[in-house]
């Protein structure tokens, strides 16, 4: 394998040559022959290693989906971890080409940062963590409370509108990272600890006790959280998004990574057209017509990857709640393949 | 007393007066000095308990000491939890383990399970040996090169500024580079590695051809110029060509790097650049040049007045802006120049620092000789000035290896961040944990640094002594 | 110059342009700016299009803009969330500063005992002020910090059992709650006083040190100047009927509230960061006292003046010299390595500005370019001042 680092002569020769601009995200990653994906430093459930660098979590399978989408071997994939504060250049300078690291959609990101989300794999809203010995039942009594978060995220930004609203007194403490928050609300440096709820369930694992502690029921804001891509490259966009809705239709028509292969010879229309044996899907997204697949096969439908990673059965065990389908009361809703 | 005596003896004996049975005729044996006047009781008093306040002051340092000193003992050593699986063994019964509550020691078996994490980071385990040999040739290659006795020196130095960052960035990326050439359009030829080798042929006999031309236009015998010229692109095709081959080694992403090895890594990295960095820096800062000395000014005093975080938040999030579409690098590398632009500043200062030590007539006599610019700095100055910084250039590297630890804030596994990184597993979450990291990471440094500050006065010394 | 000196008689020897010393000079130095502007230039233009190109905003817009985040620690600007970003620049260059200064002070403190313990003839003493110099200065700054915050502070009991420091208040994990004093009605007139007591005590060491100069007689003036500055604004005190009251912490649902709250994060930067200079200044402060030759100290022995005297009237003036030098640059280091904030989350100019700002606006180029500037500015007027307090201050010889 062939590695692309420049060396130190190639920095002063790459910018002689300007390199030709790459527009189609798609042609590298097909050239380069993997996607090189950017997810969080570390958050159980959503993207975290284990001691031997192995990645796995919701935002990791879904950057496993694409890869399976244009390689149709789901290993193919390279992870960049990444701090709130570089996440963005580091996918506006093209280091990355999907970011898919628990981000939040809001209107700013989406439009003055050159930024596209391609859809919500995960639909989240922003809690508290108390220690329960502090007998607090509701998010009005923590006026005087020092509250925990990391800079740089949409939680620091609600919990100011929060407290300023309800008129309770704070006091913030805001980190760089997501382990040094823990490490402070653990020590006692924070009453409470904030950030997207499934981050809360996350983060407790780390504690020295999680069961002296409790997620509070308020949820104060929303937090819709998805893969990013730039602005500007409508192919590629296409393509993360339709991973995205691939898997959710998958789970919709009941199609596994079980019985994907069974399910070709299905007799209904839209398994059919999801699993490639009708139409030419794959070719208009610029990949192979088995594209969804692949990643069926090899990644699983929305809810496998759901209760994988963060489902009931895991340490985080929670419920699929607003995740849920949308015929089941939930907001997973994809538009159809056709 | 005894001094008169004697004197008075010696007089009688030199008169040649009578022997008189009461006065001596030898000299008494000299009395032992008094014994709070020698010995450790004499030095005590002379050093410790000289006056009220000095006594004082001395049962007050005791006292300060008596409090630190059997705490710091009982905390690293007697008290400590020497094995143990996880936390549990380092628990007190509050939290759930054996020992008594109220205990407050160092977890030894924590930084033992994480020893390898600390020291070599995420790099794969069947792969350590290639860590191993570069740290061994590291320490090989130094040690000869810091003993002024030892001979060889020339050759150890090539060795060091050459070809061991060579073969270190071989083994521990698995080298392989991809070059695919530069120069040449790509639709003259498709980018491919002969194609890179076309581009440098073509590069190397334009600069040859260039300098031959100055030369010639100067009335200088082009013939040397050109042959030196040639070597050094030689050189540099040597490096990418051995970069680029193929040996079989697995390839290692730069994000399974870490631990101590990445701050070797990057301290290393960081002052085998900014030494010709800090030289041309330093010259261009004394050049006669409006336009060269502004420059390096500007150049330094900016890197000088500036947070090295800064550096590294600009590295990290500012510079991949400023590359041309479709260019990226890896975050080792970019943190890399950061460290290297900014210690080469620092460098600069000191290297000036020995330029304006020396006296004048060393330039005076190399330019009576006839040398001109380039090879009068080459063979007269920079050999006597770069001597007289040494222990300039080793607190440089002192403070470079210390400032590494600033990397963990931008997210990259040095030791400093791997050790943070470790405090995040609940496996052995306890209070002592942090601490007891630590306090082995501060170990670790203050080995390190101690050793090299050691060095550096003994070089100051043994300086000193030559020029007196 | 050799042209101009050929004998006369001969004509000048022809010289090809390429051999001129001056037009190689122009010519290199032609070569470097254009090199520089083209590198320049095309930073500026790649900077340009890949922002354009990815529909980045940029430009200075953002500064006034409401921040929406809060911040837990600003003395003396008023901030609250709906503050603008430029207000959030503000308030981490006073967190940098306030830093800075409480620093420097400490930092001298310690590092000026530390400088003359080492050099103390008593044995225990000047060793340890040597290993506290060694054992400081070969540890990381960072480390140290965190050895502070994470191993020291964050292992303090937690808000509900607070220590409890009696007339200092109270200290646990979430910091220290010190007793405030709040200045009633009338306790202007207290800070007047002690204005007026400063402008007394000038006035006083001027006509002091002339009637010394005119008479030889000395006037105490230190002990006077101390009196009028305590004096004063006690007098102010008793007369405005006790103006001034102090307010207690007391113990509210989250551990104690009220008083005045110094965060541990602020505590333990205070703790590192004068530590760790401090055993940088030990070195140039013995330095300078053991440049100062042997004689002058023998000297002021045989004019009979005593130790005391000799230091503070012949040894220290002079050891000055040598020390404010590199003294200043080691405030210039404390300064610039405040910016070390950011890793335990003390909002300072780069935690605050370059961070929590730079992550919601996103605008990296124009807010690291500003932070930058920032610190490069203090550093330029820290090294201007120094140029001109040397030449002020520098021996003049004949």
């Amino acid at each position: 394998m062939k590695k692309t680092i420049v060396s130190t002569l190639g920095v002063v020769a790459l910018s002689v040559s300007a390199l030709s601009a790459s527009a189609a995200t798609l042609d590298d990653v097909k050239a380069k022959g993997f996607v090189q994906c950017g997810v969080s430093q570390g958050l159980p459930g959503f993207s975290n290693p284990d001691s031997a660098g192995n990645w796995t979590g919701i935002d990791v399978d879904l950057c496993r989906g694409v890869a399976a989408a244009v390689f149709g071997d789901a290993t193919k994939v390279k992870y960049t971890p990444l701090s709130a504060k570089e996440r963005f250049t580091a996918l506006q300078s093209g280091e990355i080409d999907v970011l898919s690291r628990n981000t939040t959609w809001t209107a700013t990101r989406d439009t003055t940062l050159g930024l596209n989300f391609a859809g919500v794999n995960y639909y989240d809203g922003q809690g508290f963590m108390v220690r329960n010995d502090l007998g607090v039942k509701s998010a009005l009594e923590l006026s005087g409370a020092s509250v925990c978060t990391n800079t740089g995220t949409t939680t620091e930004l609600n919990v100011a509108d929060y407290f300023a609203a309800n008129k309770l007194e704070y006091e913030i403490v805001a980190f760089e990272k997501a382990d040094e928050v823990v490490a402070a609300y653990d020590a006692g440096r924070c009453d409470v600890y904030t950030t997207d709820q499934s981050g809360l369930y996350a983060q407790r694992l780390k504690l020295t006790n999680p069961a002296d502690h409790t997620v509070l029921p308020e949820i104060i804001s929303k937090e819709p959280l998805g893969p990013v891509v730039r602005q500007g490259d409508d192919q590629w966009f296409n393509l993360v998004k339709w991973t995205h809705f691939a898997m959710v239709n998958a789970e919709e028509l009941g199609i596994t990574s079980a019985n994907a292969d069974e399910m070709k010879n299905s007799d209904n229309p839209a398994i059919k057209r999801v699993l490639g044996t009708e139409g030419e899907f794959g070719a208009a997204l610029g990949v192979g017509n088995d594209w969804a697949y692949n990643i069926i096969k090899q990644v699983g439908n929305y809810a496998e990857t759901f209760n994988r990673n963060v489902g009931p059965d895991t340490p985080l065990a929670i419920s699929r709640g607003t995740n849920d389908l949308w015929s089941k009361g939930g907001l997973q809703y994809a538009p159809p393949i056709r | 007393m005894a001094d008169i005596d004697s004197q008075t003896s010696m007089n009688r004996a030199e008169t040649g007066a009578l022997n008189i049975a009461y006065v001596r005729s030898e000299l008494a044996p000299a009395m032992a000095p008094p014994i709070n006047e020698s010995g450790v009781l004499g030095w005590m008093r002379k050093n410790l308990f000289s006056n009220i306040p000095n006594t004082i002051l001395t049962l007050f340092a005791l006292y300060i000491l008596y409090l630190i000193i059997p705490g710091m003992i009982q905390w690293v050593f007697t008290d400590a939890v020497w094995s143990g699986e996880d936390r549990l063994a380092c628990a007190t019964i509050a939290q759930g383990g054996q020992l008594a509550d109220g205990w407050n020691a160092a977890c030894w078996p924590y930084v033992g399970a994480y020893f390898k994490l600390f020291i070599y980071g995420r790099y794969p385990d069947a792969e350590l040996w290639r860590v191993n040999i570069v740290l061994i040739m590291f320490f090989v290659g130094l040690v000869p090169l810091l003993m002024p006795n030892l001979p060889f020196k020339r050759e150890n130095l090539v060795f060091m500024l050459l070809i061991f960052p060579v073969a270190s960035f071989v083994l521990l990326s698995g080298g392989n580079l991809n070059l695919n050439g530069f120069l040449l359009p790509d639709a003259l030829m498709a980018p491919s590695e002969f194609k890179f080798w076309v581009d440098f042929l073509i590069l190397t006999l334009i600069i040859c051809g260039g300098v031959g031309a100055y030369m010639k236009a100067t009335d200088t015998d082009p013939k040397p110029a050109v042959i030196i010229t040639a070597i050094t692109m030689g050189v540099i095709a040597l490096i990418l060509f051995v970069m680029s081959v193929d040996f079989g080694l697995e390839p290692v992403e730069t994000d399974r790097w870490g631990g101590f090895v990445m701050t070797l890594v990057i301290a290393v990295t960081g002052i085998v650049a900014a030494l010709p960095l800090g030289i041309l820096l330093a010259l261009g800062r004394r050049s006669d040049m409006p336009a060269v000395s502004l420059f390096s000014v500007i150049f330094i005093e900016f890197w000088r007045g500036v947070p090295l975080i800064t550096v590294l938040f600009m590295s990290s999030v500012m510079l991949p802006l400023f590359l041309p579409d479709g260019v990226t690098f890896d975050k080792l590398l970019r943190a890399l120049i950061g460290v290297a632009l900014f210690s080469s500043a620092y460098m600069a200062e000191v290297v000036r620092g020995g330029l304006q030590a020396l006296p004048k007539g060393q330039y005076e006599g190399a330019m009576a000789v006839g040398l001109n610019y380039w090879q009068s700095m080459r063979l007269i100055i920079m050999p006597q000035a770069l001597k007289i910084v040494i222990p300039g250039i080793v607190n440089t590297f002192i403070g470079l290896f210390k400032d590494t630890t600033l990397v963990s804030i931008i997210g990259l596994l040095d030791f400093l961040g791997m050790i943070n990184l470790s405090h995040s597993d609940s496996n052995w979450a306890t209070p002592v944990q942090a601490m007891t990291s630590y306090v082995f990471c501060a170990f670790i440094f203050f080995l390190f640094c101690f050793g090299m500050s050691r060095y550096s006065i003994y070089m100051e010394d043994r300086l000193n002594t030559s020029h007196r | 110059m050799a042209v101009t000196d050929t004998p006369q008689g001969h004509e000048k020897p022809k010289v090809k342009l390429l051999n001129d010393p001056k037009f190689r000079s122009i010519i290199f130095q032609g070569l470097l700016i254009l090199i520089l502007a083209w590198l320049v230039w095309s930073m500026i233009d790649n900077a340009a299009t890949n922002l354009q190109k990815a529909g980045i905003a940029s430009g200075f817009g953002f500064l006034s803009t409401a921040s929406g985040f809060g911040l837990n620690f600003s003395p003396f600007i008023e901030y609250t969330s709906s503050s603008s970003f430029l207000q959030v620049y503000w308030v981490g260059l006073q967190n940098t500063l306030v830093l800075a200064v409480i620093g420097v002070i400490f930092a001298t403190l310690i590092g000026f005992i530390m400088g003359v313990a080492r050099l103390s003839n008593n044995w225990v003493i000047s060793k340890i002020a040597y290993w506290y110099v060694e054992v400081m200065r070969n540890i990381p700054l960072l480390l140290q910090i965190f050895i502070w915050y994470k191993g020291v502070l964050a292992t303090l009991p937690t808000s509900k059992n607070s220590i409890d420091l009696g007339l200092f208040g109270f200290l646990n994990t979430k910091g220290l709650f010190a007793p405030q004093f709040i200045f009633g009605e009338g306790s202007g007139l207290m800070g007047w006083a002690l204005l007026l007591a400063i402008v007394i005590t000038f006035v006083l060491n001027g006509w002091a040190k002339k009637r010394q100069m005119a008479t030889g007689e000395r006037f105490p003036v230190f002990w006077t100047g101390l009196g009028l500055i305590i004096g004063l604004p006690l007098l102010a005190y008793l007369i405005m009927g006790q103006p001034v009251s102090t307010e207690y912490p007391t113990q509210g649902n989250f551990g104690p509230r009220g008083g005045m709250r110094v965060i541990p994060e602020f505590i333990a930067l205070i703790l590192a960061l004068s530590l760790y200079t401090a055993a940088f200044i030990a070195e140039i402060v013995r330095a300078g006292i053991l440049a100062v030759n042997r004689g002058q100290t023998e000297a002021s022995y045989a004019l009979g003046l005593r130790p005391g005297q000799t230091l503070r009237l012949n040894i220290i003036p002079q050891a000055l010299r040598v020390i404010i030098p590199p003294l200043t640059s080691q405030y210039l280091n404390l300064t610039k390595n405040s910016s070390l904030a950011v890793a335990i989350a003390y909002p300072d100019l780069t935690a605050v500005f370059a961070g929590t700002a730079l992550n919601q606006t996103g605008q990296a180029v124009e807010i690291i370019g500003m932070t930058m500037l920032t610190y490069l500015a203090i550093s330029l007027v820290t090294s201007l001042f120094m140029n001109w307090y040397n030449a002020k201050n520098s021996l003049v010889e004949r």
